[in-house]
């Protein structure tokens, strides 16, 4: 069923008798040309883009709980293409490019809302830096300007530009990013795959790899054996432990990144903030809420759920930079479990098993990244070639020296 | 979380730095024909464990010693926690 403004006006005088589920409940089969392992926004919109830019049939995504229930459901909704080395840009700006025409392409509002990032800076240094990012953004077809204090202070009068310790001394404006409704990117992706013969199998976990003579043959799982030419694993929180259960190690830490929600206010902020002398980024919701965080916990966990210290930490740089926000009350809090890579940056790379491809190692940045990933890791299964934006994502970067560190920490995950 | 220092007792996690898997201390040999295999390995690969976990944690607030704590990166829950000194002595290495 397509969806569009004459149907919901079809719908509303037809008492809403005519809408059918978004995608089906079929039965696993016994074997698949693909299978994807993991039904959030990564592998929901790999399904998707190899049913329908690389022709690809019989496919198959394999999820343990229900699909979107992970990351793409727990995380502050932020696209952007603002990153600074040339692995990494080139592919995030293809992945804005795809937001761009996201709606459109899967026939599902999914709410992107270009209404722009600023990354304010506080010193001559982080000026320059900024200057530094802003030109590698342009240079990859990106857009990028530099705001100096008057500018800032005309977007948000409200800051408190005289801290004395961070006084804000400007920001650098990514007009195109923006929030996206990050449940409906799952829902659209889902919807979009199973329109075109995709099965998505809920709980469904993967147990285990049939493997023979270095080649994959398919999965275990909770629902009986399912025989696959080629297995795409895309659980970014769970890296380790899926691939573990095909003998590999990753270079990969699981840590917990936590996200609050206030109380709805009425608009107050209408674009992404993020302030340059701590970690804190907020935005407002269309609910009203803002939706803000921080750092991450910064010891290995895989419980969603962070601690205190955090918590304050957050809320003390959110002050900093906002003292209205202490009239906020804050709503509720939750947390992810990121798979935090060696360098900060992803993996979208084939394996040691034949037939076995790896995508995950997405840091605090997966979100924005759906679309891009779902298409290069869509291109890598189906082609035997990366895309031509992803060919940095190796798994063997490190043995090679091929590192792609933005924030230059070494391979220290929790500081990325 | 609160760490229960060996020599000084309950401390807040606040008060520590984390580096990572315990095995940080075990640093390969350099002169090993794989020396640059281990190294990578050493380096670059984590077991990432969803359970319990040995992991170095230094008391930069505090007295500045290395421990390593073993902890449930499940629960959080804290169950043992030694000087990094006495595990390496162990281990038959160090003064």
């Amino acid at each position: 069923m397509r969806y569009s403004g004459w149907r919901v006006i079809k719908e509303a005088l037809t008492g809403h008798k005519g809408w059918t589920p978004a995608w089906s409940d079929p039965e696993p089969k016994d074997h698949y040309d693909i299978v994807i392992v993991g039904g959030g926004g990564h592998g929901l919109a790999t399904a998707y883009y190899l049913a329908k830019e690389f022709g690809q049939a019989r496919i198959a995504v394999l999820e343990k709980g229900w699909i979107g229930g992970g990351n793409v459901g727990r995380n502050t909704t932020i696209i952007r293409s603002n990153y600074l080395l040339d692995g990494n840009e080139p592919f995030y700006e293809l992945s804005l490019k795809l937001w761009e025409g996201l709606e459109q392409d899967f026939n599902y509002n999914a709410m992107v809302s270009q209404r722009g990032i600023l990354n304010l800076v506080h010193s001559d240094a982080q000026r320059d830096a900024a200057r530094r990012r802003g030109n590698a953004m342009i240079l990859n077809g990106s857009d990028a300007e530099l705001l100096d204090t008057d500018g800032v202070r005309a977007m948000y009068p409200f800051f408190n530009f005289d801290n004395a310790r961070f006084p804000i001394k400007g920001g650098l404006l990514h007009r195109r990013g923006g929030t996206v409704r990050h449940d409906a990117v799952a829902w659209g992706y889902a919807r979009g795959a199973d329109m075109r013969g995709v099965d998505i199998i809920q709980n469904c976990e993967v147990t285990g790899f049939r493997i023979e003579q270095g080649r994959v043959l398919g999965v275990e799982t909770s629902r009986g054996y399912i025989g696959a030419s080629k297995v795409g694993v895309a659980v970014a929180g769970s890296s380790s432990r899926v691939m573990e259960k095909a003998g590999m190690r990753l270079p990969i830490e699981s840590h917990v990144l936590q996200a609050f929600v206030s109380e709805g206010l009425k608009p107050l902020i209408d674009g992404v903030i993020t302030f340059g002398a701590g970690h804190f980024y907020v935005s407002q919701s269309d609910k009203g809420g803002l939706v803000f965080g921080g750092d991450i916990d910064m010891y290995n966990t895989y419980a969603q759920r962070g601690n205190l210290p955090v918590v304050e930490d957050v809320i003390e740089s959110g002050m900093a930079l906002i003292p209205a926000l202490g009239r906020v009350r804050m709503l509720r809090g939750w947390g992810g479990i990121m798979d935090m890579s060696m360098d900060g940056s992803p993996f979208i790379d084939r394996t040691s098993v034949d037939g076995l491809y790896f995508n995950g190692g997405w840091c605090y940045g997966g979100f924005k990244a759906t679309p891009a990933s779902g298409f290069c890791y869509a291109h890598l299964l189906a082609t035997g070639r990366p895309h031509e934006v992803a060919t940095a994502y190796r798994l063997d970067r490190f043995r090679t020296g091929h590192m792609i560190d933005e924030k230059g920490q070494g391979a220290q995950p929790n500081l990325h | 979380m609160i760490i229960d220092h060996p020599l000084l007792g309950p401390r807040d996690a606040q008060e520590f730095v984390y580096l990572g898997d315990a095995d940080l201390i075990n640093r390969p040999d350099w002169q090993a024909e794989d020396a640059a295999d281990a190294f990578h390995d050493y380096l670059y690969l984590r077991d990432n464990p969803a359970g319990v976990h040995r992991e170095l944690w230094y008391h930069e607030q505090g007295d500045r010693s290395w421990l390593v704590v073993t902890r449930d990166t499940l629960t959080h829950e804290i169950s043992k926690v030694e000087l990094a000194r006495d595990v390496a002595r162990a281990q038959g290495r160090g003064r």
